[in-house]
């Protein structure tokens, strides 16, 4: 395909205003990481450090320095166990849900239901779950966040995966079935090997939304036994700080888990997406 | 309710599997990362206090102190999961007695340390004449001034008066030494609210008369217009209505302004050559006054320690909250939050190095002026924010930024 | 035994995702719906809680600052997912085109999309920072501003640049989902409808408009959904001045709860924003049937 020179220009320029405007920020961000405290308090601003340090890093991971009451790892251990156990839960839950809703004829309307659930503004349900996370004494762990987290993910998840299952043809369960097949093992030997790609692209999209989440976890976790990454970010950010730094390499490192899996599942994330986007 | 004790075991043993196994006592305890005691100060004197005491543990969580109100209310509902110990600030013990989030200590404090310690810091623990924990940060703010840029300016004495800091500010500005000679911390919080309070007190205004708002009639409103005419004749920076202390600090340190008004902390660090440009060059003061109706003007700014209601460790929690605030470690950290006992600033430890702000601090602590100790504080003084902050935005005028917030204070219940 | 199986089967597959969210959201709205007829407090010790009508509503709707609060939100919904729209929509054609480091291009917008939503609130914070802030410096250094602004210290200023920071953040997730559309049409459209001398706006309105409007309109309606909620980062950006005009809905109900402590009327607030919300919700469901319709 050939085009003129004219359109080809213009072309690469779009290309880079986009490349720019998405990068310069995230790179402004790495920048102040390894910066040196007083370039970034200059006027006017110094751009490129003169002497990168990396020192933060080192601090911030453990590497040097007390690690007891480091609170960017127990952040990072938190947030970890909410996310994760969150998307385990909400990944087996909902493949259940899925398969009655795409084969076992459950109420279409009990889906639309879960969606609405989903989509609720979280304000609405708070004070209640505070209250009742307070009298069971729930407040302030990770595994509480798990449960919280799983009524996020399970109403999406159970959405994407049942879409999916929607496309199988049903003969090949039939088979197994006809061979005396239950339904557990048949979703497990014969569903779930073919829709492996939704489950992944659930999965991942499941941790991503409780690896953002910071509403729930503002309210209910209060120290380093249960804060997670967004809040002891929010904490550190707003607090004394002698150092720009510090917080520029926290949100770096808080940036990079999401980003590896964004990146290395980039695909199954977009036909995930499209596919909650055509389907829900 | 069956079930709801059953699940509560069930999850609770399950969470218990995560935390360590421990005979101590544990303590947790909730401080600010803003202003006075630093986190390393505050984790150094605990463990002073851990060694003192064997078998008690301290976990120590800071918060940046806008999040301070709501984390302590949050934390409330967590029980032996939530905090033992909480750093509040004055103007809250009404609202936090009254909603139970406080033990009363008045029988554990000995009489005797009554008139060893500010009246301005009791203030700071007390409502209703009963005890809610112990005095801890006495603090004020005081003014800041640059000395290299006073005398660049030929100026040789920093204002008594805060229209002498205006005319002396237009001078050094005249001179282009620094664009914006003042820096305050005006973001729509309670910072705002303290440099008001500051202002109030020097033009003899007040908050409250019998429970309705007062603040739409005289010193108040001089204190806006005050706020508002700095920002108009380009004396006052005018970020300033997007900063809090820290930013002042920085701004400051930096050789960026010739005045500030700031906390006690800011002296110590803004003459730490390792954090600051000019360190040596750093004076002191207490607030101006206004000619006539005052000599200086402070806000009380303090803040008390207290056991929170639903600690399981109570007698803990008050060792650790009397070790805190006792005069031998008051005045081991004085560098950054003076002492609340009166004694201490006679003891070299906390005089020397310091002797300005020393001499700054015994003509401000005697003036503190209260923002006042009601309930509701905390939506009256979100009302103030927003409306003065509209009237420093230039969206109102003074006068009708504090009626609208006297007509919104009358709706509140 | 084969004949049980497909009516109660469905119930045991359903029961763990139902109990869930009954628990952690069905249950939750019903008891602020109760709250907020009622003058609960919260507290550190029990106290009576009566029943008071409909007074916190009577209060709620007579609110202007409440009222101000909804309809900045509704602004900022509006224009954040407007723009959204426009430039994913915009760089969804743009990355459809070929072009050498196409690929990379495509794998770029993934970043600000992976984000952490407080890490992004937060370094845009430290990039508008009036003195010591990146933007600044850079609209001076390059002398397309005479002097330093306070980004998020004046009114008006400050909601837009809370809604760039937002838009930054998520136009990619519109892009993603136009770009997968995009690439379902086939080549031999757009040749043939080159070949009938069709004029390029009326061949983007007749077949890319046709294929993206689809899946685009839903991906919308969750956005939009999404921002009405919006409230990490206005807690770290502003905090909701400067004089309240980056205050949310949803930071409103928070300040009701945990500021001011008062429950009843909290959940009155919170009862009304979630009304507002299923008028967006039924839209969304309406038009999500109306596409799985038109796929079967």
């Amino acid at each position: 395909m050939h085009r003129p020179l004219h359109q080809t220009c213009l072309i690469y320029l779009a290309v880079a205003v986009l490349a720019f405007v998405t990068l310069a920020p995230i790179a402004w961000l790495f920048i102040m990481s390894i910066a040196n405290p007083t370039d970034l308090v200059t006027v006017p601003l110094r751009w490129i450090p003169a002497h990168p340090d990396f020192s933060r890093y080192g601090k911030l991971l453990g590497l040097t320095g007390d690690i007891t009451e480091n609170p960017f790892l127990n952040g990072l251990k938190n947030s970890l166990i909410a996310a994760v156990g969150a998307t385990l839960v909400a990944i087996v839950v909902s493949t259940l849900a899925a398969f009655g809703f795409a084969r076992r004829n459950a109420p279409q309307a009990l889906l639309f239901l879960m969606l609405a659930t989903f989509m609720m503004p979280p304000i609405t349900y708070v004070l209640p779950l505070y209250s009742v996370f307070s009298d069971l004494r729930l407040l302030n762990t990770p595994f509480t966040l798990v449960v919280v987290y799983c009524s996020m993910l399970i109403p999406f998840a159970a959405w994407l995966l049942k879409s999916n299952f929607d496309a199988f043809p049903a003969e090949i369960e039939q088979a197994a079935m006809i061979e005396g097949a239950g339904t557990l093992r048949i979703l497990r030997e014969v569903v779930l090997p073919i829709a492996r790609p939704a489950v992944v692209a659930a999965a991942m999209l499941s941790f991503l939304v409780a690896w953002d989440e910071f509403f729930y976890a503002l309210l209910f976790t209060s120290d380093l036994r249960g804060k997670t990454l967004p809040v002891a970010i929010a904490d550190f950010a707003a607090g004394r700080v002698t150092d720009y730094g510090v917080i520029a390499a926290v949100g770096i490192l808080a940036t990079i888990p999401p980003t590896a899996i964004a990146l290395l599942f980039q695909r199954h994330l977009i036909s995930g997406l499209s596919a909650g986007g055509v389907k829900g | 309710m069956h079930f709801k004790i059953l699940a509560a075991t069930a999850l609770a043993s399950l969470v218990g599997l995560s935390a360590p196994a421990f005979a101590d006592t544990q303590l947790n305890a909730l401080f600010m990362s803003q202003a006075a005691y630093s986190e390393a100060d505050v984790k150094a004197m605990t463990a002073d206090f851990e060694k003192a005491n064997p078998g008690v543990k301290v976990n120590v969580e800071f918060v940046p102190y806008e999040a301070l109100h709501d984390k302590i209310v949050a934390a409330a509902g967590a029980g032996d999961r939530g905090y033992d110990v909480i750093l509040y600030d004055v103007i809250w013990p009404a609202e936090f007695v009254k909603k139970g989030f406080l033990k009363d200590v008045t029988d554990k404090v000995p009489a005797a340390d009554h008139d060893k310690i500010f009246d301005g810091a009791w203030t700071t623990v007390t409502y209703d004449s009963k005890v809610y924990g112990m005095p801890w940060i006495l603090d004020t703010k005081y003014l800041y001034y640059n000395k290299d840029i006073l005398a660049k300016a030929g100026i040789s004495a920093p204002p008594k008066t805060w229209a002498e800091l205006e005319s002396q500010a237009e001078q050094i500005k005249a001179k282009g030494l620094v664009k914006y000679p003042i820096v305050w911390s005006w973001q729509q919080a309670e910072a705002l609210i303290c440099d008001f309070t500051t202002l109030t007190s020097a033009y003899g205004g007040s908050f409250l008369k019998d429970g309705k708002p007062a603040f739409q009639t005289g010193g108040a409103v001089e204190a806006v217009k005050y706020m508002r005419e700095t920002l108009d004749k380009g004396v006052t920076n005018p970020s300033s209505r997007e900063y809090l202390e820290e930013d002042v600090r920085k701004v400051f340190s930096n050789g960026e302004a010739a005045f500030a008004l700031n906390w006690t902390y800011m002296y110590a660090l803004a003459n730490d050559p390792k954090q600051s440009k000019v360190a040596g060059q750093v004076g002191i003061e207490p607030a101006p006054g206004v000619d006539g109706i005052s000599k200086a003007s402070a806000v009380n700014g303090s803040m008390g320690l207290g056991i929170a209601s639903n600690s399981a460790h109570p007698d803990e929690a008050w060792k650790y909250v009397t070790f805190l605030s006792s005069k031998d470690v008051q005045d081991k950290y004085a560098k950054l939050s003076l002492p609340i006992w009166k004694a201490s600033y006679t003891e070299p430890a906390v005089t020397q190095g310091q002797e300005y702000l020393v001499k700054a601090a015994d003509v401000s602590l005697g003036l503190m002026f209260l923002r006042p100790a009601v309930p509701y504080y905390t939506e009256l003084s979100n009302i103030l924010q927003k409306n003065i902050h509209a009237a420093l935005l230039g969206e109102d005028t003074p006068q009708a930024a504090l009626d609208a917030a006297a007509a919104r204070a009358a709706r509140l219940r | 035994m084969e004949s049980w199986r497909p009516r109660s089967e469905k119930w045991l597959l359903l029961a763990p995702a139902l109990l869930i969210l009954s628990a952690i959201t069905l249950w939750p709205l019903a008891q602020t719906l109760w709250l907020s007829f009622t003058d609960a407090e919260i507290t550190a010790v029990k106290q009576p809680i009566h029943w008071i009508g409909f007074d916190n509503y009577v209060y709620a709707l007579t609110d202007p600052d409440f009222q101000d609060a909804l309809s900045r939100t509704l602004y900022f919904t509006i224009v954040s997912v407007g723009l959204e729209t426009v430039i994913g929509v915009a760089v969804a054609l743009l990355l459809n085109l070929e072009f050498k480091g196409r690929t990379f291009a495509r794998m770029l917008i993934v970043l600000p999309w992976a984000l952490p939503n407080i890490v992004n609130a937060m370094m845009w914070r430290l990039i508008y920072h009036p003195e010591y802030g990146a933007l600044n410096a850079l609209l001076v250094q390059t002398g397309i501003l005479s002097d330093y602004r306070s980004w998020l210290g004046e009114p008006g200023l400050a909601l837009h640049m809370v809604i760039f920071a937002d838009v930054w953040k998520n136009f990619p997730l519109i892009a993603f989902v136009a770009l997968a559309a995009l690439q379902t049409i086939p080549r031999e459209l757009f040749e043939a409808a080159r070949v009938e001398g069709a004029g390029a706006w009326h061949q983007f309105k007749a077949i890319v408009l046709s294929a993206i409007i689809g899946p685009v309109l839903v991906i919308v309606i969750l956005r939009t959904v999404e921002a009405f909620r919006v409230f990490d980062i206005i807690y770290v950006m502003t905090r909701g001045g400067p004089a309240d005009s980056t205050k949310t809905a949803s930071f409103f109900v928070y300040q009701e709860y945990f500021s001011y402590l008062r429950a009843g009327s909290g959940a009155s607030y919170a009862a009304i924003v979630a009304a507002i919300s299923a008028v967006l919700i039924a839209i969304y469901l309406g038009a999500v049937r109306r596409q799985a319709k038109a796929a079967a």
